[in-house]
């Protein structure tokens, strides 16, 4: 499977960004305090991250804590196939 | 308002009598230099729109007011009942003009329940629905559910997917757009300007639809908290069924109140919300006010904010590469 930060900031590159913004965005940054993602926004990222790494983001699951930087998305998409192979 | 007025329904006290004066004459010199003869107005049965009719009859005289009543199939009665009541009270015309051939026509009702039928398929014209918001923690990620009555009176409730989600306002924003369509027309034969009746919670939140409920010529209380335009209500002496009615949406068949569907607070506490990070009042006082945790008020201040720039496209005129200053010489360099 590609790199899931690359996959993720290529999304957020080509429909967010859409090449306006001449600052790149750190691996740790947050995409709601940058205002790089919106609410309605952040519902798209998690249809992504759905239909691209096989998962299911659960109610519980959408929080910041798992969706708000491209190195809490990795840690997260990790976790779920994790869960996946150990179920 | 003094600095150290405490925090309290206390801070929307309002000179009723100076303000509709104030408002009468912003009314009477924007239809002059608009060149209209009156105003046209939606009227709901809500309070906003009621108080704006009332201010436009105190302003204009009722003979320069065309009021309109435009129900669909998912209007309450107690709306058409309210604002019957509301036209009568201040001798308005009013035509009824029922939207709902033409939402049918363009597919507001067959998008709405293609969308539905994804996930309730057994959903059809005898059920009933509303969307409501969920929220995630800290307040930062919001998801909405799709609440389903079916006769029988059973709810089911589910997650809504975004694309369903977008597929569903989309579709009932038609009603908004119809309603504005049928306001503009009676504008243009009428030769008056359009009344939009947005109260400043929901002008600042971005709690309308754009070019709906969001366009008009004029928006007489978009200044105004939604506390003070209940004042002003009761101050001209609208029926008391509309001084005390709660905040609807109307637009779902399941009543769906506003917070609900969008504001984190009922009104009366999203008001004072407001007011108190517009007066840059510490999360701490907002807390103590509403009885809530410090983390809770600093959520709802993150809250404000996030709408703010999550609907400040709703005000954009449309983006010029390059401003045509002929035109708006205030855009000018």
């Amino acid at each position: 499977m590609a790199d899931i930060k690359t996959e993720v900031r290529r999304y957020i590159d080509d429909n967010f960004i859409m090449g306006s913004s001449g600052t790149p965005f750190a691996d740790t940054d947050s995409l709601l305090d940058l205002h790089i993602v919106d609410s309605t926004g952040i519902l798209e990222l998690i249809l992504f991250l759905e239909e691209t790494f096989g998962i299911q983001v659960h109610d519980a699951d959408m929080v910041p804590e798992n969706l708000d930087s491209l190195n809490a998305i990795e840690a997260y998409v990790q976790r779920k196939h994790l869960a996946r192979v150990a179920a | 308002m003094p600095r150290s007025a405490a925090l309290t329904a206390d801070v929307f006290t309002l000179d009723c009598a100076a303000e509709i004066e104030r408002i009468g004459r912003h009314l009477r010199a924007s239809l002059a230099s608009m060149h209209k003869r009156g105003v046209v107005l939606g009227l709901s049965g809500g309070v906003d729109s009621s108080v704006c009719a009332a201010l436009a009859v105190h302003a204009l005289g009722s003979a320069k007011v065309q009021g309109l009543l435009m129900p669909e199939q998912d209007s309450s009665a107690d709306s058409a009942d309210l604002g019957t009541a509301v036209a009568a009270r201040l001798g308005l015309r009013c035509v009824t003009e029922n939207i709902a051939p033409t939402l049918t026509a363009i597919g507001c009702y067959r998008w709405r329940d293609e969308a539905i039928r994804t996930l309730f398929p057994d959903y059809d014209e005898t059920c009933k629905c509303k969307i409501v918001i969920a929220s995630g923690s800290a307040g930062k990620v919001h998801f909405f559910d799709l609440v389903v009555q079916m006769p029988g009176g059973t709810e089911q409730r589910a997650r809504l997917p975004l694309r369903e989600y977008l597929q569903i306002v989309a579709a009932t924003n038609y009603k908004q757009r119809i309603r504005k369509t049928v306001e503009y027309f009676h504008a243009d034969r009428l030769n008056y300007a359009v009344l939009g009746t947005p109260n400043r919670l929901e002008y600042d939140q971005g709690f309308f639809v754009k070019n709906g409920d969001g366009a008009a010529d004029i928006k007489p209380i978009a200044h105004l908290y939604k506390t003070q335009v209940y004042a002003l209500a009761r101050h001209l002496g609208l029926p008391e069924t509309v001084c005390s009615a709660a905040p609807t949406t109307d637009t779902y068949s399941l009543p769906q109140s506003q917070d609900e569907f969008y504001f984190a607070l009922p009104y009366a506490q999203m008001d004072l919300a407001l007011w108190a990070h517009n007066h840059l009042r510490p999360a701490a006082e907002l807390a103590t006010a509403l009885g809530l945790s410090e983390e809770i008020a600093a959520g709802i201040y993150t809250e404000i904010e996030a709408k703010r720039r999550g609907t400040r496209y709703l005000h954009l005129r449309p983006q010029l590469v390059e401003p045509v200053v002929e035109i708006c010489p205030e855009d000018a360099p």
